[in-house]
């Protein structure tokens, strides 16, 4: 094999992608012969050893329900997940860990907002200011709210480059605007939104804004308190912690406000037939047992990617994909959405003459893992007039061997698809 | 790169000829029968149209519209030349008959409903039974057309292979 040429130049403080990767036991396997080539990260991202074998030992050795008992075992579970609370506080940087909600994942937490947050301030003919690149968890909640109780949802428009403009968000603000709700980087296209120019647009008229951050917390430094928003939410399976954990940051001014969305054990603080009490937030919001294991695993999963650095992440994997959409733009006929700047490890595309089901067949055929279709955004595939895409999307354990990989597979569809 | 055979048997000549031009594909002026398929979460969407004869409920003709994968789109196409002149009960026979190839099953000691040219292109098209997660794909037209063959299905069928075995 020669010594090919190095793809990026990757400076001397870079983290070592080579190194982290071991990690991660699932990476290390060859899929239909060839090394896997994991690059499905927007979707869901591979665990590493620290948080399978936090969980496991919690399991092992401290496992039992939380807050309601006396003994020993609830006490220590009661701590470790209280513990994951001030982790994912600390994280984002939010002000209180009553600030911090733990839920099953993003489409619960935005859920929990569109439920709970509509009952205490979304009258008839109030809105909520949307953009047409959200995932469907941050369109289809409202939507079941404008038709059930007449609230207005109003999407703002994408740039024909398929950013969006803060100014045309701002457009769509008025006296019944009651909720900014937009995410901070966009699964589909990767896009970075101009959430600080939103949320100051918002601010200038107080209103809230939600950030769905599911694609921004394991990418890059996230700090709710700079960015000035009300809300945050993300899941944990997505930051190489485990499924089934998700978090809703919200401002305690919102939260004290904000009545259950789902009731039972837990979350009460005194029953009678005459009537019940709720706990303070964000027990308030944690009806039932809780994903406790789960919430050990994401503090893991933080307690790790913190100690490889937020910025070291991002800057690594800034370079990783602009090195991939340099080689991609060799491949004919390629047409790429979203900016090309986007600062993001997403990158979605189309080979002309090939539809993107039958270019991610080919590429799992080559060890390649992409994701290929609407990747849950149809509205904003129709805007772009295409009915899917294919999306590659990178983690800090991905190298240009991952790139070459890539390639390789599409020069292969392009054989089958010319 | 190593030849990858398995892809080759999917993306042979005659599945590429007829995702690349699919034949009756158009609109039909007067269908008595139409169904529509849609698999959302990949996004293959077809209607199919069929003209049954009066008396013998033959397929005197069958067009399809839509988009999806190239598997999707050969499929729906030699669909409609496979079934074209074939009465409802043929063409069940032949679904049934794909769809044993499709699982990868053995099919039955009885001769194929399919002969010639037919026989052939079902042959390409079960190629997907090595990439299971394709074969709603395959399969999609013709559990559409199998909806709009019931008795009743103008336009009313609504049919995904989504979910499905």
């Amino acid at each position: 094999m020669t010594a090919a040429r190095p793809l990026f130049r990757a400076p001397p403080d870079a983290l070592d992608a080579e190194a982290l990767r071991r990690d991660f036991p699932a990476l290390n396997q060859k899929i239909h012969g060839f090394p896997l080539a994991y690059l499905d990260n927007a979707a869901s991202a591979q665990k590493p050893r620290a948080v399978l074998e936090a969980m496991t030992r919690f399991y092992e050795n401290d496992y039992a329900n939380i807050h309601r008992g006396v003994h020993e075992l609830s006490q220590r579970a009661t701590n470790a997940y209280e513990n994951a609370r001030k982790t994912a506080q600390r994280f984002i940087n939010a002000n209180a860990a009553d600030e911090i909600v733990f839920t099953r994942g993003a489409t619960e937490s935005l859920n929990l907002v569109a439920s709970s947050f509509s009952r205490a301030f979304l009258r008839e003919g109030d809105e909520v200011v949307i953009t047409e690149l959200e995932h469907h968890a941050n369109i289809v909640p409202w939507q079941v709210l404008a038709k059930e109780r007449g609230v207005i949802l109003k999407p703002a428009p994408i740039t024909p480059g398929g950013s969006v403009d803060a100014a045309q968000v701002e457009a769509l603000l008025t006296k019944r605007t009651k909720l900014v709700s937009v995410a901070h980087v966009s699964n589909a296209l990767g896009t970075v939104l101009p959430v600080a120019d939103i949320i100051a647009a918002a601010k200038k008229r107080d209103i809230p804004v939600l950030l769905d951050g599911c694609q921004a917390v394991g990418h890059m430094p996230v700090d709710v308190r700079a960015l000035g928003c009300d809300f945050y939410v993300f899941s944990g399976h997505k930051l190489y912690g485990p499924t089934g954990i998700g978090v809703l940051y919200g401002r305690k001014e919102w939260l004290a406000e904000m009545p259950p969305w789902q009731t039972g054990g837990d979350m009460i603080e005194s029953v009678s037939f005459k009537g019940t009490t709720f706990r303070e937030p964000p027990a308030r919001f944690e009806a039932g047992t809780p994903p406790i294991a789960g919430a050990v695993g994401l503090a893991a999963a933080i307690d790790y990617v913190s100690a490889i650095g937020m910025e070291r992440i991002a800057d690594y994997e800034r370079r990783l994909a602009d090195a991939a959409r340099a080689e991609l733009s060799k491949i004919n006929r390629i047409t790429f959405y979203g900016p090309r700047d986007n600062h993001s490890p997403i990158i979605s595309f189309n080979l002309e003459g090939a539809h993107a089901h039958d270019v991610g067949s080919i590429l799992d055929r080559c060890g390649v893992a992409a994701r290929t279709g609407h990747h849950c955004a149809e509205p904003l595939m129709e805007r772009l007039g295409v009915p899917g895409t294919t999306r590659v999307s990178f983690a800090f354990y991905n190298t240009p061997a991952d790139i070459e990989a890539l390639c390789r597979g599409l020069e292969k569809t392009r054989e089958i698809f010319p | 790169m190593s030849a990858l055979p398995e892809l080759r048997d999917l993306y042979q000549e005659l599945i590429l000829d007829h995702g690349r031009h699919p034949r009756n594909l158009r609109k039909m002026a007067a269908p008595n029968r139409e169904a529509l398929g849609n698999n959302p979460l990949c996004g293959d969407r077809v209607t199919v149209y069929l003209h049954l004869g009066d008396h013998d409920k033959r397929i005197e003709d069958v067009s399809f519209e839509g988009q999806g994968c190239a598997i999707c789109m050969a499929s729906s196409s030699m669909m409609t030349e496979i079934l074209k002149g074939r009465t409802a009960a043929e063409a069940q026979a032949v679904f049934d008959y794909f769809h044993t190839l499709c699982a990868g099953e053995e099919p039955s000691a009885a001769a194929p409903p399919v002969a010639g040219d037919d026989f052939e292109r079902l042959q390409a098209l079960a190629g997907v039974r090595d990439f299971p997660i394709r074969v709603k794909c395959a399969t999609l037209p013709w559990h559409t057309m199998q909806a709009a063959l019931c008795p009743g299905g103008l336009g009313l069928s609504r049919v995904s292979t989504e979910g499905k075995s």
